[in-house]
């Protein structure tokens, strides 16, 4: 196990340098120099100087480089140009509504998917099966924006049980906030609960056809039984992979959700810093996600290995 | 065949014609405004009602779909024509270092989460088109290498690939007469799930204005624009949704079907 995460943990960091690499070269290649492009076409040369020095940008594009990933790994992403404020601030804030909105998604969609994949599986071929099945094709073929703005439709202009949009701020308690998330949890939730249920189902009836669910059906045991007691816990392992994919997917729809309910998360911070041609902000945010997707498959992977030592032996 | 491919496959002739025919014929011109008639509620002289400048929505979403399938279209089509040399080259030889280097860098493309590569690429080179079909684009290219080296590597261990290398052809030829072939159907499959995810994706990139711009309609900015609307005259918002829920549900239960009608084996990567 110490070999296989050793192993991983190193593939991991290789992954971090390479994309942080990319993400550099695209920014420097941005038409002009970064400066020229942050302040357009009209800019004073002294202006122009000012923020050459302050971005750094005198400085040889090795040493510029090393001096970003070097402050990303103490937590400072440089000073956003547009705001002037450290950005790694700027994204804990939003990340105190982007984060939880993501995790409350997550929940909805475990929570709808597990009974519903479960309930396909127990009722493989029968109608059950057939309405559940159709449902998650819809499901995941749902923009989750449009079923936004739908939910906001139905849930806030007519029975107005919701408000259309906006955070209150965590500050008027936490009910508030969850109360706040709900619908764009919701909206969220739905395609990846889709997928999942869907997966669940197909996992669980690759293992009900194995030769031990048999014998614990010979043994006495009921269907139901064999299914929460033997079924279930074989069937998580593809299960665990998909919601860790999800984490990703989920993080980075709430982007384009945010928009939707007008919510001061990652995904706001980032559509004003691409208008305001905030590339600082820009760059640190890209980096931000891909270092949660990488980390997480990273983690997904050692779970996977630390439930099933045989994907160990593997690699 | 099953009955999903043969509702899969209608619908998405259904979505293609719209497309089609939206090039020669429309009920109205969707540029033409009609300021007096705007936000009108379907109607008989306008089947699924007007938008907020009067424009025919029914013609705005016939042009719409044909965007996005172009957008889409192009952007697998970028993927399978960088992604299935990749993948049969790195199949040629298993573990030597053009497999390892393809298949890391593949990896680490695969780690960028599709928004996350059109946001920066957006940022650098503003929104447009074009980007967002590049971003997409991109995003295809492991998956397609993917498949084709999957599929490809299970070949060169059978007798006819043999048969094939001792009467003196080059691995390249193989490749290209014998492997090719024979991994047609499950990139087809592939490929019409990555054209479901592409409509999805212009969809949802073109409603944070990273995509199509005005005053190109796609099914992605009708939404967009329909975000503020969407309480006075919710028609604007419903049928592009429908549309794009249309198109995406006959994409996949066209792949579904095809791949159990090709081989029941076979598995695709869903991303």
């Amino acid at each position: 196990m110490l070999r296989y995460t050793l192993k991983r943990l190193l593939s991991l960091v290789l992954s971090l340098m390479v994309a942080s690499l990319v993400i550099f070269a695209v920014i420097e290649i941005a038409p002009g120099d970064p400066a020229q492009f942050m302040l357009g076409v009209n800019a004073q040369p002294d202006t122009l100087a000012a923020l050459r020095s302050e971005l750094g940008l005198n400085a040889s594009k090795p040493v510029r480089y090393l001096a970003w990933v070097s402050g990303m790994l103490q937590g400072d992403f440089g000073t956003s140009y547009t705001y002037r404020t450290p950005v790694a601030g700027m994204i804990a804030d939003r990340l105190w509504v982007s984060l939880p909105l993501t995790l409350y998604a997550l929940a909805i969609s475990t929570l709808l998917a597990f009974p519903a994949g479960i309930y396909a599986a127990s009722q493989r071929g029968r109608m059950g099966d057939a309405a559940m099945m159709g449902t998650t094709q819809l499901g995941v073929a749902i923009p989750n924006f449009w079923f936004a703005m739908m939910l906001v439709l139905v849930f806030a202009v007519n029975l107005r049980w919701f408000n259309a949009g906006g955070f209150p701020g965590w500050d008027k308690g936490v009910w508030a906030g969850l109360h706040a998330l709900t619908l764009p949890a919701i909206s969220l939730a739905l395609p990846q609960a889709s997928i999942l249920a869907r997966v669940m189902r197909s996992a669980l009836l690759d293992v009900l056809g194995e030769d031990f669910m048999r014998t614990a059906r010979a043994k006495g045991l009921s269907r139901r039984q064999t299914i929460w007691r033997h079924g279930l816990r074989n069937a998580l392992i593809p299960v665990l992979t998909i919601i860790g994919l999800q984490v990703s997917f989920l993080l980075a729809g709430a982007i384009i959700i945010e928009q939707v309910f007008y919510l001061p998360g990652l995904g706001r911070l980032i559509f004003q810093s691409i208008n305001s041609r905030d590339l600082i902000v820009v760059e640190s945010v890209v980096m931000l996600l891909v270092f949660v997707v990488i980390t997480v498959n990273f983690l997904v992977d050692l779970t996977y290995a630390f439930v099933d030592p045989r994907l160990r032996a593997r690699t | 065949m099953s009955r999903g491919l043969w509702i899969g496959s209608g619908l998405t002739a259904l979505m293609l014609g719209l497309a089609l025919v939206s090039l020669v014929w429309t009920p109205y011109s969707y540029e033409q405004l009609d300021i007096p008639n705007k936000l009108l509620p379907p109607s008989l002289a306008h089947p699924l009602g007007t938008d907020h400048f009067g424009r025919d929505i029914l013609s705005m979403i016939m042009v719409g779909i044909r965007t996005s399938m172009g957008v889409a279209m192009v952007a697998v089509a970028i993927g399978l024509a960088f992604g299935i040399p990749l993948g049969l080259l790195a199949s040629q030889r298993k573990g030597g270092w053009i497999d390892e280097i393809i298949m890391r860098t593949n990896d680490v493309i695969f780690a960028f989460p599709l928004l996350a590569m059109a946001i920066l690429i957006t940022a650098v080179f503003g929104p447009s088109a074009t980007n967002a079909i590049v971003a997409f684009g991109i995003f295809n290219i492991p998956v397609f290498a993917r498949v084709a080296r999957g599929g490809a590597l299970s070949l060169w261990e059978r007798e006819f690939i043999f048969a094939a290398r001792v009467a003196g052809k080059s691995r390249m030829r193989i490749s290209a007469e014998h492997i090719l072939p024979n991994i047609l159907g499950i990139l087809i499959v592939q490929g019409t799930i990555q054209f479901a995810l592409g409509i999805q994706v212009e969809a949802a990139l073109s409603f944070v204005g990273l995509g199509v711009q005005p005053p190109t309609p796609s099914l992605g900015r009708m939404l967009a624009d329909a975000q503020t609307l969407v309480t006075i005259a919710p028609h604007i918002a419903i049928f592009p949704g429908l549309a794009i829920i249309g198109i995406v549900v006959g994409l996949n239960l066209m792949g579904d079907g095809l791949r159990d009608w090709l081989d029941p084996r076979i598995r695709v990567v869903r991303a």
